[in-house]
């Protein structure tokens, strides 16, 4: 039967090629916004560390003065002094914890003949790599003893290491920045999360580029004054210089958390860490905070307000695309009422005349969603040309690809049913007479 | 089947044509609610993607204060250096450069990166905020460069030029913003007035017309202007930023050799390859976000269009094609081409208005939802009646080819069955 439908629709699409054009193309041109702007959101609000983001939580303390505070209200800022941070880093109480914090420092070449060039970094603590599985090509992270040492240890990333030496295992070679030389420990494998979860509001870009190019150990950076990128103060700062004493926060805190029971410890360890800051006089507000990966993100709103806003607008468009659709549809099936009463006539069910129906629908559904694919990769082709940081990133992948044809199918076989209800619902007997 | 009216056409008038033009649409229900439905959407997101627009294109006309097209901005890499000796050598090393007219040392431009965001108090105790304001610290001469204009008080002395503590001069008089002196003093005479950040006090000694901060205002639009201009003596803590003008016609050349020279002239620090260049350019890529969006909605207003016109043509085609031989009847009978042709376009013309009285209200509300998440004002009324004037006008342009070959319809189609 359904073979039967199948050549009675394409016969009928064939008789009114224009309309059928028509229909076509509008729910293509919907079909194609809807997924290019699809693409992106997701691209922006997908999982950085999928194998983890449940255990990992970004803590926060509030060391702000009590003026402007509402309880309740006020959410702690984002990062934390350097005195809080390693108060939470000496305390253990996670599996693991990290303080971060980007700068950047002046690279010497390997080769004579080179200029020197700057690239970013992470300053850091012992457990960064083990707690957002960064994977290692040769070598490994420093220990907990080369923290509290300072010692001047550098983990370099796998396109640093393949501009400094060519590929080539540095692991124990010596590299210089900022005029002092740094014995390498470490060479990442190509790491690159996007959007750099683990430094939003540490200053920088969210998204794209290779990943940060260094990690060295927190306190070796502090020796040499390789200041953070973003610092803020909540109190005059006397001497900037002296960032483990200053009112300035400017570290962002990672741990990880097995279970929810090491969740909620650690939650009371936080509150009572600040309740405790409080009664010594040194904080004013007790506000904490310890959000999971996606929370942080959600929080921090990594997707940008236009990504948001093209994305409604291609739904919105969509709408009118599919109740475009319904009308034409529903403007050749009226027209095709001496038919159906003829088959009805003849013998075929009301079911038989839906069925005939819905299947034209869902063929011009099938046939725009081949063409909105089409608009969609000229949609990202767009996108990648756009000044945005994300813009290499987007590309369309086969779960988007199949996503195509289940919103060209639903979309058309939502339009199709008010035609094929109305077709279904023709009287045989005025139409015969008609005639 | 049924005819029109018949005595509404014999009258031959548009307005004589509604009675039964209605009566046919209600025969037609479904299919006008759709068309009006459609033309209902189309309107509602079309007054929101022109106000949109409107309001980027009011963000990226921003005035800036200085002379744009003369200026240029080059910023070194140099943490370790000497910052004395590299301010010298850059001074005097670009300034021999030909057709240079100044250069000078600033720690930040209008649409380059934030140099001296912070948060200022209207008392020496910190109490009241005065908001997050831009410090531009700025060396002698560049106030003559960026080519500031002065509306109250006089413009900055030698003496005025003090040197840099950590951040600031402790102790300095600052040039702000007409919209920054109307924010903190709102019906006060700003000259002399004072401030403070911290333990750096400031007072108040003249007031510009413009001057934008470096980036976009955080409080929105209204802050795109707190802006303080801070004299300081070049050192430490003023360095590693330079400010170009030129004759703006050799602009681009100076800039050219001027990254050439920086080589040169301090062979130890890297050149900022991103920062260098015209005011010009960094306005451009500032502003590079703003345009695109504004590029992606245009395009959407036009695919929205192209759609809503492509579905008026092909249900008025059907109609026309159902009801030919209805329209050979009336031929017969005497209606004339331009009265068929004026029953199509009638009948679309109030398709098209109950689909815009529909679509304003939907306009506000779509623009009550906008408001809710994006920093967002009322959508102007003018908005409204724009949107449905080009909704009638796309209206009765799609249904006019169908109109057409509705009128070229021969009386005789009445003689011949089916």
């Amino acid at each position: 039967m359904f073979g039967y439908y199948l050549d009675l629709a394409l016969r009928s699409l064939k008789r009114h090629r224009v309309l059928t054009g028509l229909m076509v193309l509008s729910l293509a041109l919907g079909i194609g916004a809807c997924i290019t702007t699809t693409t992106v959101l997701r691209l922006l609000s997908g999982d950085p560390l999928p194998q983890k983001s449940d255990r990992l939580f970004y803590a926060q303390v509030d060391p702000n003065a009590k003026e402007g505070y509402i309880a309740g209200q006020t959410e702690p800022p984002a990062t934390m002094t350097y005195v809080d941070a390693m108060f939470l880093l000496h305390a253990h109480r996670a599996k693991r914890q990290a303080a971060v914090a980007l700068t950047s420092g002046k690279i010497a070449p390997q080769r004579a003949n080179e200029r020197p060039f700057y690239s970013d970094g992470v300053q850091t603590t012992a457990d960064f790599f083990g707690l957002f599985d960064a994977p290692f090509e040769y070598g490994s992270g420093w220990t907990a003893a080369d923290d509290e040492g300072g010692s001047r240890v550098i983990v370099i990333a796998g396109f640093l290491n393949q501009k400094l030496f060519g590929g080539a295992n540095s692991v124990g070679k010596t590299i210089r920045m900022n005029d002092h030389d740094f014995r390498i420990v470490g060479v990442l494998k190509p790491w690159s999360p996007q959007p750099r979860f683990y430094a939003l509001d540490l200053g920088g870009h969210d998204y794209g580029g290779d990943g940060d190019a260094m990690f060295l150990p927190l306190k070796t950076a502090m020796d040499l004054k390789m200041g953070p990128q973003d610092i803020e103060c909540y109190n005059a700062v006397t001497d900037v210089d002296n960032l483990a004493a200053a009112p300035c926060m400017w570290l962002g805190m990672w741990v990880e958390l097995p279970d929810q029971a090491a969740v909620a410890d650690y939650r009371t360890f936080l509150a009572n860490y600040a309740k405790q800051q409080v009664a010594q006089g040194r904080f004013s507000r007790d506000e904490t905070a310890l959000l999971d990966l996606m929370g942080w993100l959600r929080d921090q709103q990594v997707v940008p307000d236009d990504v948001r806003l093209q994305a409604g607008l291609a739904y919105g468009f969509l709408l009118i695309c599919v109740l475009n659709t319904v009308g034409l549809l529903l403007a050749k099936c009226l027209r095709r009422s001496r038919e159906i009463g003829v088959r009805r006539a003849l013998g075929a069910t009301r079911g038989a005349i839906f069925g005939q129906f819905m299947v034209e629908a869902g063929i011009v559904g099938l046939v725009g969603g081949l063409l909105g694919l089409g608009f969609a990769e000229l949609g990202l082709f767009g996108i990648r040309h756009q000044p945005a940081e994300y813009a290499s990133l987007a590309h369309l992948d086969l779960s988007m690809f199949l996503f195509t044809f289940v919103v060209a199918l639903v979309a058309s076989l939502i339009a199709g049913l008010l035609p094929a209800w109305r077709a279904c619902a023709v009287a045989p007997a005025p139409q015969l007479k008609a005639s | 089947m049924r005819t029109p009216n018949q005595s509404a056409f014999h009258k031959g008038t548009a307005t004589m044509q509604i009675k039964p033009i209605l009566s046919a649409l209600r025969k037609h229900r479904l299919a006008t609610l759709l068309i009006a439905l459609e033309v209902a959407l189309a309107c509602a997101v079309l007054c929101n993607a022109c106000f949109l627009i409107a309001s980027r294109m009011e963000a990226m006309n921003i005035h800036s204060g200085v002379d744009e097209a003369a200026l240029a901005q080059i910023t070194l890499d140099c943490d370790d250096c000497n910052a004395n000796d590299v301010n010298a050598r850059v001074l005097s090393g670009l300034g021999k450069l030909p057709s240079v007219q100044s250069v000078s040392v600033i720690n930040a431009v209008p649409f380059g990166n934030h140099a001296g965001t912070a948060g200022i108090t209207l008392d020496a105790a910190g109490q009241h905020s005065g908001g997050v304001v831009d410090f531009y610290v700025a060396g002698p001469g560049s106030f003559e460069a960026l080519g500031l204009q002065v509306v109250a008080g006089s413009a900055p002395a030698q003496g005025d030029f003090q040197a840099v503590e950590n951040f600031l001069p402790a102790d300095a008089s600052v040039w702000v913003t007409r919209a920054l002196a109307g924010h903190l003093w709102p019906d006060e005479s700003p000259l002399g007035k004072e401030f403070w950040m911290g333990k750096y006090h400031f007072r108040v000694a003249g007031v510009l017309a413009h001057f934008a901060r470096p980036g976009g205002g955080e409080g929105g639009p209204s802050t795109r202007e707190w802006s303080v201009f801070v004299p300081a003596l070049p050192g430490k803590q003023l360095t590693n930023n330079y400010l170009l003008r030129a004759d703006p016609a050799h602009l681009q050349q100076v800039l050219r050799d001027a990254r050439a020279a920086i080589a040169s002239i301090v062979p130890e620090a890297v050149l900022d390859q991103q920062a260098s260049r015209t005011i010009g350019e960094l306005r451009d890529s500032y502003f590079q976000a703003d345009r695109a969006m504004a590029g992606i909605l245009v395009g959407v207003i036009v695919a929205l269009l192209l759609v809503t016109a492509l579905g008026i043509v092909g249900l008025a085609s059907f109609w026309v094609a159902q009801r030919r031989k209805q329209i050979g009847i009336r031929r017969a009978i005497g209606a004339t081409r331009g009265d068929i042709l004026r029953y199509f376009q009638t009948e679309n013309f109030l398709i098209v208005t109950f689909g815009i009285a529909l679509g304003m209200l939907l306009a506000y509300v779509i623009n009550a939802v906008l408001m809710k998440f994006y920093e967002l004002p009322h959508l102007p009324l003018y908005y409204l009646p724009m949107g449905a004037l080009a909704l009638w006008v796309l209206g009765q342009l799609a249904v006019l080819g169908p109109a057409l070959r509705a009128a070229a319809v021969p009386p005789v189609v009445a003689t011949r069955s089916v």
